[in-house]
């Protein structure tokens, strides 16, 4: 089994410097690195795009198919994410089936746009108890250089922002295309910032080699009036009451920007 | 079939006392018993409010598969899983995503109390199943785990106490059980270390504010030490009962 | 400079036990000038040291200990053998044999095989390697009577007693042989299973007091009472029934 672990003495250097406030490759603390969105590349899928953050590359495709409603929720649509780390991503990435990090990265991302939200299931609802709009988020994560989740959010909501649904009638109880789309519609846009921590600073957006010294990970995702949607801490560290607090405040920030790349007013 | 949608009851009354009676920051009751399991190293037993929750402890043993092995620590493995009958719904015993994701995140927040340094190339297995269901059964479960992690002998540089906090019909609260869970607004299990000031585990869903999140996590950090307290007490009667049956019979033997 | 426990109380794992100029003994670490327990146990405290002495904790290997080990496997060039640790230990047949080894003519099961009981040294032992024994001293090798029992490790102490004097105590009082094992295994072996039951029966009661004082006296009153009422019980049996 291959790993990509950096020399331990590179990994010393990255602890130092960011000790003393500085990162390896010049940004600071509260940095993101470049972030380039390409909506709707895949015309097959009903919504795509695929988002670099840094050299981290992610592909999410959006697939909308009639389905069951579940038995709980007759009235509701049925949102399902699924993240494949694939293993042309990373020398680390090993073929099989979804591996806890896969599962992880998939039901953070889900969170965020489930609890935000973001997409009303009640509109997806074509007739109660029995049929239902099935929304597809798949997550392929193409190259792994750290951040891996909020690479993810970030695609995920561009993809569902150009998703289109097409129009359609109701006859005898199946659902008959007819010509013509409307775009999903989208109710929030919640964007998931993600926190590393090492030694005891905490830094924005960790590539990877920062994750292979960061001794745990803290990821918020915040919707679009500030409120805080989802969180997940990862790692074998810990975070402080402290640190939590400094980063909810960080996240707020951050998402608000990271945010008007995706929705253009 | 078409089934008609139930207006919910009214989870928390004018009063502020929820539908099991509780006020906003009470916990249900706790019942833990050390030591419960004669076959594994160490094991914990848990009631909180109708959860109730099994963890075991093997190791530090031996690793199978030997690529799995740490060269400079032990390797803790975790499985969180539910009996098909904890739920309301018969569960399937095959693994969900749920409990992959939750059995990583126990992993993580227990990762941090052990010395796994001292035994490296070793494998310390930890089980946690989940007998019955009602709400927080990821924290009860990291509860559990600490206790029979120390009642396996392993150690740890603290106990890991875990509560969960949120917000119900508008009013902050303790300890969530699950229809709180699921008509709720949030949902934030967190697990913490107390010497450390360290929190080891912190999810959220729902939506909360900025200051509505400060005051939900120092809820959750009070709930967390009110169980540690718990544990404490649990770790000890183990052993006092057996001291005191002792210090009778040797009070009896000396009265002869 | 204050120890916040008295001696002999119990402590859970991430007690504060003392702060600032101790010294961190067994069972506890040191973090900022404090001092934590890591173990369920019984606090100490000695001069400037503390500790604590754990209730449950299993047996890691040390060189230089004399444990009781049962072979699991075996292998091309000698033996595993399960020494009831996080770790197995092995034997090789250089550590077996008094001449050098030689594969073709020596069969290794015919030595020891799989499900026998030893008694062996650990000579090797270091965090990147298991840990390695030898059979070759006086008192080691292959156990064939008796019966070898279990207990907690951080008892085994107890059983020993100050130089000897609770092991002694039980050798007199059942005519037994007892090897004691670092590992928490014992191999008692007598005239009879009577004798052997007796030990046993002592060892156990030592396992449940052995944080009690007064112990070495109340377990040979214990073994003289119990062969007083075998031997009571032997008369009885001899007079004849009436017919």
């Amino acid at each position: 089994m291959t790993s990509v672990m950096a020399a331990k003495v590179r990994q010393k250097r990255i602890a130092q410097m960011i000790a003393h406030g500085k990162r390896l490759d010049g940004r600071s603390p509260t940095d993101y690195r470049e972030v380039q969105i390409e909506p709707g590349l895949i015309e097959r899928a009903e919504g795509s795009a695929r988002v670099r953050l840094g050299k981290t590359e992610v592909l999410v495709g959006v697939k909308i198919e009639s389905g069951e409603p579940f038995t709980d929720t007759p009235n509701e649509g049925v949102l399902t994410v699924n993240a494949e780390l694939v293993p042309l991503a990373s020398p680390t990435f090993e073929p099989g089936p979804p591996d806890e990090n896969s599962v992880e990265l998939a039901r953070v991302v889900d969170r965020g746009i489930r609890e935000s939200k973001a997409i009303i299931l009640e509109d997806l609802c074509v007739d109660p108890g029995k049929k239902v709009f099935v929304v597809f988020v798949d997550v392929y994560v193409l190259n792994h250089d750290g951040n891996l989740i909020d690479a993810s959010s970030i695609a995920a909501l561009a993809a569902l922002m150009n998703a289109k649904m097409s129009n359609y009638e109701v006859k005898e109880g199946e659902i008959k295309i007819k010509p013509g789309y409307k775009l999903l519609p989208m109710r929030n846009h919640p964007i998931a910032v993600t926190f590393a921590k090492i030694g005891d600073k905490i830094v924005v957006d960790p590539w990877l080699d920062e994750e292979q010294v960061m001794d745990a990970r803290l990821t918020m995702a915040v919707e679009k009036d500030g409120k805080i949607c989802a969180m997940q801490k990862g790692g074998n560290g810990y975070f402080t009451t402290q640190q939590i607090l400094e980063a909810s405040k960080i996240a707020q920030e951050k998402a608000a920007e990271l945010r008007k790349l995706v929705v253009k007013e | 079939m078409k089934t008609s949608q139930k207006k919910p009851e009214k989870l928390i009354d004018e009063k502020g006392i929820r539908s099991d009676g509780r006020k906003l920051d009470e916990m249900r009751q706790v019942k833990i018993e050390v030591g419960a399991l004669s076959n594994a190293d160490g094991s914990a037993y848990i009631e909180m409010g109708k959860n109730k929750i099994l963890a075991a402890v093997y190791g530090p043993r031996e690793i199978h598969p030997k690529h799995q092995a740490l060269p400079d620590r032990a390797a803790l493995r975790c499985r969180y899983h539910m009996a098909p009958f904890s739920v309301q719904e018969r569960k399937s015993p095959a693994p969900s995503r749920r409990e992959q994701e939750l059995s990583k995140v126990i992993r993580e927040s227990l990762e941090p109390s052990i010395f796994s340094e001292y035994y490296p190339r070793t494998a310390i297995d930890l089980f946690i199943e989940v007998l019955q269901a009602d709400g927080g059964t990821r924290c009860a479960g990291i509860t559990a785990a600490s206790l029979a992690l120390a009642d396996a002998g392993i150690p740890m540089r603290d106990l890991v106490s875990a509560c969960a906090a949120g917000k119900v019909e508008g009013r902050l609260v303790l300890d969530l059980n699950d229809v709180e869970d699921k008509g709720g607004e949030a949902d934030m299990p967190v697990a913490y270390m107390p010497n450390y000031n360290a929190i080891t585990l912190l999810q959220m869903d729902g939506m909360l504010t900025g200051e509505e999140f400060e005051t939900v996590l120092n809820m959750g950090l009070e709930g967390c030490k009110q169980i540690s307290q718990l544990q404490k007490e649990a770790l000890k009667s183990k052993y006092t009962a057996v001291k005191e049956d002792e210090k009778e019979e040797s009070e009896e033997e000396a009265a002869e | 400079m204050p120890v916040f426990y008295e001696n002999k109380q119990l402590v859970t794992p991430g007690d504060l036990v003392a702060e600032n100029d101790y010294i961190s003994g067994e069972n506890t670490y040191k973090e900022n000038n404090k001092i934590y327990a890591t173990r369920v146990g019984l606090f100490g405290h000695e001069d400037k040291r503390v500790y604590v002495v754990a209730l449950k904790a299993f047996y890691l290997p040390a060189v230089g200990d004399t444990i009781i080990g049962k072979v699991l496997e075996v292998t091309l060039g000698g033996w595993v053998v399960d020494i009831r640790a996080p770790y197995v230990a092995m034997l090789r047949a250089s550590d077996a044999l008094e001449r050098s080894f030689k594969p073709q003519k020596d069969d290794l099961p015919s030595i020891f095989d799989v499900g026998d009981t030893l008694v062996a040294k650990i000579v090797a032992y270091d965090r990147t390697r298991d840990p390695l024994l030898t059979v070759l001293e006086r008192g080691l090798g292959k156990i064939a009577r008796g019966q070898v029992i279990e207990i907690t490790p951080t008892k085994i102490p107890r059983v020993i007693g100050k130089q000897g004097s609770m092991v002694n105590t039980i050798k007199q009082e059942t005519g037994c042989q007892i090897t004691i094992g670092q590992n928490g295994r014992i191999l008692v072996s007598g005239k009879s299973p009577e004798d052997e039951r007796l030990a046993i029966m002592a060892i156990r009661k030592i396992e449940e007091e052995a944080h009690t004082s007064g112990l070495t006296d109340r377990v040979t009153e214990m073994l003289r009472k119990q062969k007083d009422e075998k031997s009571k019980k032997e008369v009885n049996e001899n007079v004849p029934k009436e017919t």
